[in-house]
């Protein structure tokens, strides 16, 4: 049988050698342990002896040339086994081999999901996150591991707690007298203590970061609510008329959503504080405007992010919107789906809601709900009268944006959405 | 005394017969001893080779030749088994004793491939450094000079135990130079130490010659700053070595301390990680092997009709034989389970 | 029950093991007829013989090594080192060899004996009689390091590591010698190696240290109890093996940690109890694990307010368990 001889791994330090005499010729005879081949090493120059006896068929490797050890070298028939070494022998890999011994200047990287990004689509992008501190809240409270497994564990909201330790800091021991005043509160949310009242679902890894993405807002973001009204019986009468044609001509459903969202584009570019977010010892504006849209998916809450919305016409934002919503839903969103968003729209009216108090999705400065469009009757003109009427309510972070800034945010919306009417063109 | 002992000797007050070119045997031994030594270094050069073709078949990782040191080490274990109340402290290049003690050729080559068999260590150190109590042989480490003090300590506690021990320290010129043999031999001194001194000199600590080592010709110069005696020996000359450790042991345990420095040869590189044609002529060389101690023994044997070719051959023979199958068992021998890794860092 | 001082234990640990066992013995520089510089071995000659208290010259590195291959023939020998900062010749024959003997032998071959090492600084002994070494045989498996504050613990331990069948540095805080007063029965008794002991309980914070700091620690937690900071106090005693089970439940019961030790700060005792902590008691932390430890800068410079500095002291730890407290 013939067998391939290689060039052994021999010496401390050493990784390849170059071939010098060989002592055997193709046709000669060889007995184990016979002089097979002269090898120059940077420490030796050696006779590597053949490792088997047979006859020498063929020579791999030429005088002069140079190998990295394990790379074969010769052919030779033999009736022995060609012994195993333990590990089995492997060519040293060298990386230019025989040109210059420079390193590669970059190999690329992974980025990992250093941050939850995922359904709340809020997370920095990955850009953001390697130079820490651009957008962490400084002097924040910030919880240690051990209250975090201590509400984990019973299930509390950080936010019914008052900190009593630096700056604020909820403490184990806030934790635990928390517990032991609110008894309730105190049973383990889950495990043994389940009884047979209830029932206890464990948590998806959605579900959690869902949880701690609410549980980080709620308890770092102060947050403070206003609401307005706005009628949109010209927006209702405009989507009524074109609503046919447009799907005709655009093969996509017109919802009111496209208009809500060009309304808050444009009032964003008008008031930049609203897109912004806080840095701790600064404010950071947002210069582009991307919003992100709260999908009800299958599997919790997403919210994929239409980028630049602000220079998007309604076609485009319905066909965007459509899309992303779609895909949430088919669970198909990709990384890029959910990230940089800077302004959060939640359409709870599409769930008959009237009236909501959202969580700003973290590190936003506010999150906007539109709710249900409803007939009510209202006075104009001293005179009562059917309107489509519905409410906005705006959470936004008090740090970042007084009641003045906000409330002039929302009257922008509203007046962008009371502006329609048919007849104005959809772009 | 040999005759070439250094000018320390006339602090030595036994002379003793020389053997010389008309065989006077000493004492103490047969012709059969010479003969059974004479087998013993075939076969520890046929190894020595042998480790070497499997290193540069990628099968051993290091190994340090033996070849030249032979006499030197194989007759002062002559001694050393006559007398039966020796422990040696070896050092990194005593093949030839550390099998000579009764190491078995399979031992050997588990132990140089790193395989489950090795005596010394069970595969965690380098070929045949550990120790191998069964024969009374203690190698730490490879650290040179280290084990010197320990040899120090360990005869120290025989002396305290009043067991008639005598402990042999076994090192190169290299380790010569290290601090720690100064304060061996001195300590020796002081409290007239059981301890034999032996300085395996073969004129090269790796590529460093003894001229850049040291100022003076023979090591066993030293003794004398220590109060003890020392003396040079042949060490290509089986019987000299024989007889000089037999009388240093004797020394030793009555008296105190020696030292003896066997002028020896390297045949090989220092290890198979050198390439000593960078800074040894090969004239030296050749000249060296000249006085191969094989050769010289097997003369002298068939001089005196000990020895027959035809038993020589044999001998070789036979020899080639055990180290193939010795190479074999080794290959197909056991690595040290991984699990084990944790074993024994602490006693229990 | 008799009060004794560190030193008066560590004398008489070693009495006692070697009327016990005629294998123990005693070297060194000056350890005879001196009886010792410290005086730890005052006495033993007269008592047990040139043979058995051996006055060695001033060399370190044989002081180990032929302690070392005396253990080999089966003695327990206990070699002394003047000073911690004398011990670096003697570092290949402690480091390199001794710690190598089980494991580079399969356990053929045993190292049992006990480096008796002087250590630590506050006595104005400058850069080259201050020094703190622990961290280097902390970070050598094979060796068992072994660090008592108290007069009760240092003979209990001595004569654990006079018995144990490893090599064991014994390394005795210079300052404690005769400021450390304590109780010290005079029954036989032993303390185990490789157990940490709580010297104070408490629920507020953890505190880790050893040696003379163990002391200063003590002191500034009966300070902060004034406070209504309730300190708990664990002294390691033994550095290797370390008790990891004894600081973890201390740091999971308080969630606060602080390490208190002389040696540098860096890659010392401190950053490991940091990082078992993190690594094993993470969600149980309720704040940052702090570590009080002496400068990087070599141990330890000989002006008093350069030593000063240098050296933690009950205040400086006071404040600091104050600060982790309030965090």
């Amino acid at each position: 049988m013939a067998v391939i001889i290689r060039l052994p791994h021999v010496g401390e330090s050493v990784v390849e050698g170059t071939i010098g005499e060989w002592l055997k010729q193709p046709g000669d005879t060889v007995e184990r342990y016979d002089p097979l081949v002269e090898v120059i090493t940077d420490k030796v120059t050696m006779e590597v002896p053949s490792p088997v006896g047979g006859t020498l068929l063929k020579v791999l490797a030429q005088e002069g040339e140079t190998l990295p050890m394990g790379a074969p070298i010769a052919e030779m028939e033999t009736d022995e086994d060609l012994p195993e070494d333990s590990p089995p022998p492997e060519p040293a890999v060298i990386a230019d081999y025989g040109q210059s011994n420079e390193q590669p200047g970059t190999i690329g990287y992974l980025v990992k999901d250093v941050a939850p990004v995922g359904p709340t689509g809020g997370g920095p992008d990955p850009a953001q996150t390697l130079t820490p501190d651009s957008e962490t809240p400084v002097g924040g409270p910030r919880l240690s591991p051990a209250v975090r497994r201590l509400l984990r564990e019973h299930g509390v909201d950080p936010s019914r707690i008052t900190g009593t330790g630096m700056g604020g800091r909820i403490t184990r021991e806030d934790v635990l007298q928390h517990l032991e005043s609110h008894p309730a509160a105190a049973a383990p949310a889950s495990g043994d203590a389940a009884d047979q009242d209830e029932e206890h679902l464990p948590l998806t890894p959605v579900r959690r970061m869902i949880a701690d993405a609410m549980v980080r807002s709620a308890s770092q973001i102060p947050h403070a609510w206003s609401t307005v009204e706005a009628d949109v019986s010209g927006l209702v009468a405009l989507r009524a008329e074109s609503r046919a044609s447009f799907e005709g001509r655009e093969g996509v459903e017109l919802t009111y959503l496209p208009f809500f969202i060009k309304a808050v584009a444009e009032a964003l570019a008008e008031h930049p504080t609203l897109n912004a977010s806080w840095g701790g010892d600064k404010i950071i504006l947002k210069k582009k405007i991307n919003i992100g849209i709260a999908v009800a998916a299958p599997q919790g809450l997403v919210v994929p992010v239409i980028h630049d919305a602000d220079k998007l016409s309604v076609p485009e934002l319905a066909r965007a919107a459509q899309d992303l919503t779609g895909r949430a839903r088919q669970n198909k969103l990709t990384l890029n789906d959910v990230q940089r968003g800077t302004f959060t729209l939640n359409n709870t009216g599409a769930l008959g809601s009237i009236s909501s108090q959202p969580i700003i999705n973290y590190p936003q400065a506010a999150i906007l709900t539109t709710e249900a469009i409803e007939k009510r009757a209202v006075v104009r003109e001293d005179a009562i009268v059917i309107r489509s009427m519905m409410n906005l309510c705006l959470s936004f972070d008090h740090r970042i944006n007084d009641g003045a800034e906000a409330g002039s945010f929302l009257q922008a919306v509203k007046g962008k959405l009371e502006g329609l009417s048919p007849g104005v063109p959809l772009n | 005394m040999p005759r070439t002992e250094s000018k320390s000797k006339k602090k030595s007050k036994e002379a003793a017969p020389i053997p010389g070119p008309t065989l006077t045997l000493p004492e103490g031994i047969t012709l059969d001893d010479l003969v059974d030594c004479y087998r013993q270094m075939v076969l520890i050069r046929t190894i020595d080779e042998r480790i070497w073709a499997l290193n540069r078949q990628g099968k051993v990782p290091i190994a340090a030749s033996c070849q030249g040191h032979e006499a030197a080490q194989l007759g002062s274990l002559l001694a050393v088994e006559k007398d039966s109340g020796c422990f040696l402290f070896t050092y990194y290049r005593d093949l030839a004793l550390k099998i000579g003690v009764g190491l078995t050729p399979v031992e050997v080559m588990c132990s140089f491939m790193g395989k489950l068999g090795d005596p010394y260590s069970n595969a965690r150190q380098f070929p045949l450094q550990g120790a191998d109590l069964r024969h009374r042989v203690i190698q730490i480490s490879n650290v040179v000079g280290a084990g010197l003090t320990q040899a120090t300590g360990y005869a120290l506690a025989c002396k305290m135990l009043g067991d008639g021990t005598v402990t042999l320290a076994y090192f190169g010129d290299g380790s010569a130079s290290q601090g720690e043999a100064h304060e061996a031999m001195n300590f020796a001194g002081v409290h007239h130490l059981p301890l034999v001194f032996v300085c395996e000199n073969n004129r090269y600590a790796i590529s460093v010659p003894q001229s850049s080592q040291m100022a003076i010709d023979d090591v066993a110069d030293r003794a004398a700053a220590y109060g003890f005696p020392g003396f040079v020996v042949d060490g290509m000359d089986l019987l000299q070595c024989y007889e000089a450790t037999r009388k240093a042991i004797a020394h030793a345990r009555n008296q105190g301390p020696v030292l003896l420095e066997m002028k020896v040869e390297r045949f090989m590189p220092h290890t198979t990680d050198d390439d000593d044609r960078r800074y040894r002529p090969a004239e030296e060389l050749e000249e060296a092997r000249r006085r191969d101690p094989i050769v010289t023994l097997a003369a002298l044997l068939v001089d005196h009709g000990a020895l027959t070719q035809r038993q020589a051959d044999d001998i070789k023979t036979q020899s080639t034989k055990m180290v193939d199958e010795a190479t074999d068992a080794a290959e197909a021998a056991n690595l040290p389970d991984v699990s084990t890794i944790h074993d024994l860092v602490y006693a229990p | 029950m008799a009060v004794k001082t560190v030193i008066e234990a560590v004398r008489e640990a070693i009495q006692e093991e070697m009327r016990r066992d005629s294998s123990v013995f005693v070297m060194g520089e000056d350890v005879g007829r001196r009886g010792g510089v410290f005086l730890a071995t005052q006495g033993l000659l007269e008592e047990f013989g040139e043979t058995r208290v051996v006055d060695t010259p001033l060399a370190e590195a044989s002081i180990v090594g032929m302690a070392l291959g005396a253990a080999f023939r089966g003695m327990r020998p206990i070699p002394e080192i003047q000073f911690s900062d004398f011990m670096w010749p003697a570092a290949n024959q402690l480091i390199g060899e001794a710690a190598r003997v089980c494991y580079g032998t399969h356990g053929q071959v045993q190292a049992p004996l006990v480096v008796r090492i002087p250590y630590g600084g506050g006595i104005r002994g400058g850069l080259f009689h201050s020094q703190n070494v622990e961290s280097y045989f902390f970070h050598t498996p094979g060796l068992k390091v072994v660090t008592p504050a108290t007069p009760y613990d240092a003979k209990g331990l001595l004569k654990s590591s006079i018995r144990d069948n490893n090599p064991v540095v014994f390394l005795e805080h210079k300052k404690t010698y005769r400021l450390v007063r304590g109780e010290v029965p005079e029954d036989e008794y032993t303390v185990p190696i490789g157990v940490a002991d709580v010297k104070r309980r408490g629920e507020s914070l953890t505190v880790v240290s050893y040696g003379l700091m163990l002391h200063y620690c003590l002191e500034a937690a009966q300070h902060l109890a004034q406070e209504d900071i309730d300190v708990e106090v664990v002294d390691l005693r033994t550095l290797t093996p370390l008790d990891t089970s004894t600081v973890l439940d201390s740091v999971k019961k308080t969630g606060k940690l602080l390490v208190v030790h002389e040696d540098n700060i860096t890659g010392g005792v401190g950053a490991e109890i940091s990082a078992l902590a993190a690594e094993h008691a993470f969600d149980h932390l309720d704040g940052p694990i702090i570590r009080l430890c002496g400068p990087d800068v070599p141990t330890m410079p000989f002006a008093q307010n350069l030593e000063d500095a240098y050296m933690p002291n009950t205040e400086k730890i006071a404040h600091a368990m104050r600060k982790l407290a309030q965090y």
